[in-house]
């Protein structure tokens, strides 16, 4: 049976174009990443490490401080497995994330640069 | 001091915490937003992950700033938009790619993930087929409108256009979707 003309675009667009749930290792793996910024950026800090304290430094190491908690909410707590399948992930396919680690390197530069001005 | 010299100072004075949490709730609030203009975006699970995790990325790296001067508006178009140049640039570089390396990856799925969307229902099949070959910036815009439920002012935040040229995208978008519908039989 042919489908109704009659029925208004905007409605059939409303129930077309519904929200999609991102995948539960989605969190992970951006959660991931931004760790890898976090830890990438502490490296960096280590040069200069003696210009921070030993608190700061432990904070900016620990990747609790970062989006576990907002992963925990979104993933309904995924865990340690989520980032292995994270790992296997990136090494099946690393021409997709070539460019990952220059920008985890830019990124670091500039986590460090908002460290020190808020230290200032 | 003018106003974006106050909103400096004041951010001069927020710590990298705070930041951090700023952008905690950015990220929790808006994933699913960003995922899904993604998705339908690119038409794939697999290409939209990675459109999503480069926009929260790319996020991260301007977020301070973003944050200086959005003078507290939301935040959501700034990073709509990021995931809609992002999409633009996919579609631009699988456009430039040799075609033995789409065959190589995965199958150009937008077909595919329109017909998982729809679950059979022609009618729904119907009316995304004919988005698909609306004009860009009509589709994206229609994209924000219903699955994002953004209005307006968001929406021309996020294509970088008044409200009131915003308000005639949306419209003729909605017009010639119609028209072309009717035209094919409804």
């Amino acid at each position: 049976m042919a489908a109704e003309p009659s029925r208004d675009v905007e409605s059939l667009l409303r129930s077309a174009l519904r929200p999609i749930e991102p995948p539960e290792k989605l969190s992970g793996r951006v959660e991931e990443t931004l760790s890898a910024v976090t830890e990438a950026a502490a490296e960096e800090l280590s040069a200069w490490a003696e210009e921070l304290s030993e608190s700061e430094l432990r904070s900016l190491r620990d990747p609790r401080n970062w989006l576990r908690p907002a992963a925990a909410i979104t993933a309904g707590g995924i865990a340690a497995g989520g980032l292995v399948l994270v790992e296997l992930r990136r090494r099946k396919r690393p021409s997709r994330l070539s460019g990952l680690a220059d920008q985890v390197s830019e990124i670091a530069g500039q986590v460090r640069d908002q460290v020190r001005k808020s230290r200032d | 001091m003018s106003d974006s010299d106050q909103a400096s100072a004041r951010n001069n004075g927020q710590s990298k915490a705070d930041l951090d949490r700023a952008f905690e709730r950015l990220y929790r609030d808006h994933l699913r937003d960003v995922y899904s203009y993604s998705y339908y975006r690119v038409g794939n699970h697999h290409d939209a992950e990675d459109v999503t995790e480069q926009a929260f990325l790319q996020a991260y790296r301007h977020f301070e700033r973003a944050q200086r001067e959005s003078n507290g508006r939301p935040l959501r178009p700034w990073l709509i938009r990021i995931a809609h140049n992002l999409a633009s640039n996919y579609h631009r570089d699988r456009a430039r790619r040799p075609q033995r390396v789409l065959d190589e990856g995965e199958p150009i799925a937008a077909l595919h993930g329109t017909e998982r969307i729809v679950e059979g229902r022609e009618e729904l099949k119907n009316v995304m087929d004919h988005l698909q070959h609306l004009p860009d910036d009509r589709r994206d815009a229609l994209i924000m409108r219903f699955a994002l439920g953004m209005d307006n002012r968001e929406i021309a935040r996020s294509l970088g256009r008044s409200d009131g040229a915003t308000k005639v995208l949306i419209h003729r978008a909605i017009k010639q979707l119609e028209e072309e519908i009717s035209a094919n039989g409804g």
